[in-house]
């Protein structure tokens, strides 16, 4: 069975080879010193796996936990063509870290996940395959349709969570399951078109992505997650968060 | 076409259908039946939106999944990672 794994990862290795396909990790960290050698570990197993061409960009805003010298060490291990550093000073905010991130790619397509192993790089073949049947110019993983779902959510952050799509899905209609996730492939240009119009910040930034993808008359497919909660470091959902998120939705209700 | 002024039109729209038979403002001389129908329609709108709202907020509540095999496969395979890693000559 061993040669037959080999001989399948050999096929998949001349089918994207021949395309000429690339995949960019976007992995924006922020004291993320124990988790980020799990999900580089995990992303090469999973791509070495499939044998898509791939390329991990790590931007760390200045963590003080040390988190670019473990990367820095992961780079020494993995290769420089694999692993790529380009860190910033402090922290300034997702939508600049997407922008610093594609700056530096060379892929053709742009994955983009937490680097806190809520997202499992499992996914990604699931995410390039539904890109390759459909042509999307986006995929986006969803929690809410299918096998996904969600792991260490007490019943009140998941009635918060189906409460807040219910009402996005009514009033935005989105034509997509689940706005707030962030695990999701791009064709690089339009990620770098979507990051240029958006505004908003956290939650709110991930939904407006999508509705704007929608409105610039994008496809969109999707793909079931599992998502795991922070397995290390905390996850907060407070009053603040939702408020901020209740403000981005009638931003966008008025305004797309 | 924003979505709100999607949603102020149609919500318009249905308003302006509703006092046309409820208060007969084009004098059609609807019989009394049409008015005594018509008048309630909002409020029966709204619960029944209501209802439906909580019953499929609910519903997908209750039907959440959750992803206990997805957590206990990445427990072992950070235990996987971090041999491998140790092994490879990372230092945490």
């Amino acid at each position: 069975s061993a040669a037959v794994q080999v001989s399948s990862v050999m096929r998949s290795t001349n089918k994207s080879q021949q395309r000429g396909d690339k995949y960019s990790v976007l992995l924006p960290t922020y004291n993320e010193r124990e988790n980020l050698p799990l999900i580089i570990w995990l992303l090469v197993k999973y791509f070495g796996d499939s044998g898509y061409d791939f390329e991990i960009i790590v931007i760390d805003d200045g963590s003080p936990d040390g988190t670019l010298q473990v990367a820095e060490q992961l780079q020494k291990i993995y290769g420089e063509d694999r692993i790529l550093l380009r860190p910033r000073a402090k922290k300034l905010g997702l939508g600049t870290a997407y922008i610093h991130g594609i700056q530096h790619a060379t892929g053709n397509f742009v994955i983009i996940m937490d680097a806190d192993l809520s997202h499992h790089p499992k996914f990604i073949p699931r995410f390039i395959e539904k890109q390759k049947e459909g042509g999307y110019d986006l995929v986006s993983g969803t929690r809410y349709r299918g096998d996904g779902g969600v792991y260490g959510w007490d019943l009140r952050r998941k009635l918060i969570s189906r409460g807040a799509n219910f009402l996005t899905q009514v009033l935005l209609r989105p034509g997509a399951s689940d706005l707030t996730g962030s695990f999701r492939l791009y064709k690089k240009e339009v990620l770098e078109r979507l990051v240029e119009r958006c505004v908003s910040k956290g939650y709110v930034f991930q939904m407006e992505m999508i509705v704007r993808a929608r409105q610039l008359g994008y496809s969109v497919g999707e793909v079931p997650i599992s998502f795991v909660d922070r397995v290390y470091g905390e996850s907060k959902l407070g009053g603040n968060e939702i408020v901020s998120f209740v403000k981005g939705l009638l931003t966008l209700f008025a305004t797309t | 076409m924003t979505k709100l002024l999607e949603w102020l039109l149609g919500v318009s729209f249905v308003g302006i259908a509703w006092g046309l038979v409820t208060f007969d403002l084009l004098d059609l001389q609807l019989p009394s039946v049409c008015k005594e129908v018509a008048w309630p329609i909002p409020v029966y709108l709204l619960v029944v939106f209501g209802c439906y709202s909580l019953a499929t907020v609910g519903y997908r509540v209750a039907t959440f999944n959750d992803c206990e095999d997805a957590a206990k496969e990445l427990q072992a395979q950070i235990k996987e990672a971090k041999e491998d890693l140790k092994q490879k000559g990372l230092k945490m």
